[in-house]
């Protein structure tokens, strides 16, 4: 088993590597006055002259290996970037004016609150129902739940983000339409801002309230996948020689279910949530553009149309190696959870 | 329910004529002249069109084509692009009528029309109307021939795309599972390498890219755009052809293959890639909804194809407009509601499918 896991952890940083080659080398196919102006556009407001903030940004762009288009100018970038990436240092958003890193670890925490809290309500939807609908298979509420799922699944998130947006926020009001909490968390009294029990709870029940309808969407669009899978496991788990065993030696159906099924159909349920682990911190880019939420997701979204390299290249790093994790967990995972399984290195 | 079981009936009359019949056998009359063998296609055929949902999945499908390509056939205003008028005042103003003001001036009367209220652009906007069924949009197209056109583009591109990602997908899985060894390892290890780039980022950056090289004006960026998108799409395709293959490549009609001299070329394309059809078609089938998918995203992200051509991803894109959102989701929902019905039938054809070609689903 550490063989095994040693051999796949060095797979990784070959895959990464490989991603990183690929990713560096389409980014540097971005025009390069593109990214100058973009850099203008970000600076202009200090009251330097147009010849000094170009003469700085020669430097700037030197300094992080950009100034050179060619092959070889491509090639020495890279290796500076890699040499930085490797030390911790993910270089400098020019859009945001901040470190890469300082950039995700302030808006991944907002994406990854919404995408674990959605993760939970779906894991306690999702799971029972799977499991009530393959016992009853063919029946009404498999029939009904089946095809509910198959719709959530099929609703894009835009189309969906913005009907809630246009029912419940424009039409009905219940909730705002994007952003976050106007409220303040202070409240004045005697002209000195103080926390107080109520502003306290007002500001945390407007903060939820702004989180509303995007965890909805988020909880509508993939509650339909868990639910089907947890549905085809059961009547796997269903069909085995153990659970005829169980229902023979007389065991009473909701024993059979809760006790013997249910925690065989754990085993690749488990396995297969350690694939959401890029979503969970990667943030949802659509639907928090769609309900302008300051996530992890739209922030590196804006950082990417603005040509702004280096958050575009450590945003898809940051991607790519919870990805090679969650591959990895999850194998690793299935081990742990289900002895019968091996891993041979 | 109640219908398989009168499905399930007739099998076991079927069941007791074949008994018979083979007692009739000793009389000269052989056994495959009395019973009818349905071939694997029909098998699956007829599972297929057994379940309700595959039915309504195909229904939907060749309703949405109808829809696109002989849809605007009927519609007076399909020649045009679904352009209905000319940025005209003149004819704007014959066309709608503003509200007319009425007023009384030393006894005469003057009835005028009040330009004020309404600007051009909220004239344009028309609403619902029995020459218009979705009304029209900002720019005095008619939204209902724009959704055919757009679904057009949106199919067709879907097919391309899913036809070009499977053929990438088939020769280099097979090739990896074929051959094994260090063609194994290195097509496996570029389809690791793809599968970790996540695709809606590096699609943004494309977009970026071809927009700023002076692409961004024709219909050929999403074009562009869409052959990227085979380029790291064929991944999944890749996977699962080199995983049938190693399973097949060790069975026994293949050491049959072996003994009777047969090339490789037709050992690989004659015997091992029939057994994998029917997954590919499944697997195909699935990821049609997905690229119509990534063409609305890109299209609803303002990324796609440029913004005057019609697709249902540049028509929903009006909904990020939250003037349109609000006051006019005639011009947005409907192709919402085309983006979700095409991924829902194709993901219902392809669950029917792949049930039916199932061999240990008995029924």
């Amino acid at each position: 088993m550490v063989k095994y896991i040693i051999k796949r952890l060095l797979l990784s940083i070959l895959i990464l590597f490989g991603v990183s080659v690929i990713l560096y080398v389409l980014l540097r196919f971005m025009p390069s006055n593109f990214i100058e102006d973009q850099y203008m556009i970000s600076h202009a407001q200090g009251g330097a002259s147009e010849e000094q903030m170009k003469a700085d940004l020669q430097l700037i762009l030197a300094e992080y290996g950009l100034d050179d288009d060619s092959f070889w100018g491509i090639v020495k970038g890279y290796f500076m970037w890699l040499g930085k990436f490797l030390q911790g240092d993910m270089g400098e958003s020019f859009k945001y004016g901040k470190s890469v890193q300082a950039v995700i670890g302030q808006y991944m925490w907002l994406s990854f609150g919404i995408s674990f809290v959605a993760l939970i309500l779906e894991m306690i939807i999702a799971i029972p129902l799977g499991i009530k609908c393959a016992v009853n298979q063919y029946g009404k509420l498999d029939y009904v739940a089946t095809v509910l799922c198959m719709v959530g699944i099929a609703f894009p998130s835009f189309f969906l983000g913005n009907l809630f947006i246009k029912w419940f926020a424009v039409d009905l009001g219940w909730f705002p339409v994007q952003g976050m909490t106007t409220e303040v968390i202070t409240e004045v009294i005697d002209g000195e801002a103080v926390i107080t029990v109520s502003s306290f709870f007002n500001y945390i029940f407007d903060y939820i309230r702004c989180l509303i309808l995007p965890m909805s969407v988020m909880v509508i669009l993939s509650i339909g996948g868990l639910m089907r899978y947890t549905r085809t496991n059961t009547l796997e788990v269903l069909n085995a020689d153990y659970i005829r065993t169980a229902r023979a030696k007389g065991l009473s159906e909701g024993k059979v279910v809760y006790k013997h099924v249910f925690r065989n159909t754990m085993i690749p349920l488990v396995t297969q949530l350690s694939f959401t682990l890029p979503s969970l911190f990667g943030g949802a880019m659509i639907t928090e553009q769609i309900f302008s939420l300051p996530g992890i997701g739209q922030i590196a979204y804006n950082g990417m149309l603005a040509g702004d390299i280096f958050l575009a290249m450590g945003y898809n790093m940051f991607i790519a190696v919870l990805t090679v994790i969650g591959v990895l967990f999850a194998d690793i995972m299935y081990a742990v959870v289900d002895p019968r399984v091996k891993l041979v290195g | 329910m109640e219908e398989k079981e009168k499905i399930a009936q007739p099998a076991e009359e079927n069941a007791a004529e074949a008994k018979s019949n083979f007692n009739d056998n000793l009389h000269g009359e052989s056994l495959a002249d009395r019973t009818k063998v349905l071939s694997p296609w029909a098998t699956v055929m007829k599972r297929f069109f057994r379940s309700k949902l595959s039915v309504i999945g195909l229904v939907t499908i060749i309703f949405l084509f109808l829809f696109s390509f002989v849809g605007p056939l009927f519609s007076p205003w399909a020649a045009n692009g679904g352009k209905v008028i000319d940025y005209n005042p003149a004819l704007i103003i014959d066309q709608y009528s503003y509200p007319t003001i009425e007023y009384t001036v030393n006894g005469v009367k003057y009835s005028a029309m009040d330009l004020t209220i309404t600007a051009p652009d909220f004239v344009r906007l028309g609403g619902i109307s029995w020459s218009h069924w979705l009304g029209t949009d900002a720019s005095g197209y008619d939204v209902l021939t724009r959704l055919m056109l757009g679904g057009r583009i949106s199919l067709t591109i879907g097919f391309v795309v899913v036809i070009l990602e499977t053929v990438i997908g088939v020769v280099l899985g097979g090739l990896a599972g074929y051959f094994g060894k260090w063609v194994d390892n290195l097509i496996m290890r570029i389809v690791d390498i793809l599968s970790c780039i996540p695709t809606l980022p590096i699609m943004l950056i494309l977009s970026v890219i071809f927009t700023e090289s002076g692409l961004g004006g024709s219909i050929s960026k999403l074009y562009y755009m869409m052959i990227f998108l085979c380029a790291i799409g064929w991944t999944g395709t890749a996977r699962l052809v080199r995983g049938q293959i190693l399973t097949l490549r060790e069975q026994e009609f293949m050491l049959a293959a072996k003994a009777s001299g047969l090339s490789t070329g037709s050992k690989i394309f004659k015997h091992l890639m029939p057994n994998v059809v029917p997954q590919l078609i499944v697997s195909m089938t699935l990821g049609l909804g997905s690229v119509i998918l990534m063409e609305a995203t890109l299209g609803f992200l303002n990324l796609g194809a440029p913004l005057g051509t019609a697709t249902w991803g540049n028509l929903i894109n009006l909904a990020s407009t939250s003037e349109y959102r609000e006051y006019y989701p005639n011009l947005w929902i409907g192709a919402g509601i085309c983006i979700t019905l095409a991924i829902l039938a194709f993901n219902f054809v392809g669950d029917g499918l792949r049930d039916a070609f199932d061999p240990k689903m008995k029924r």
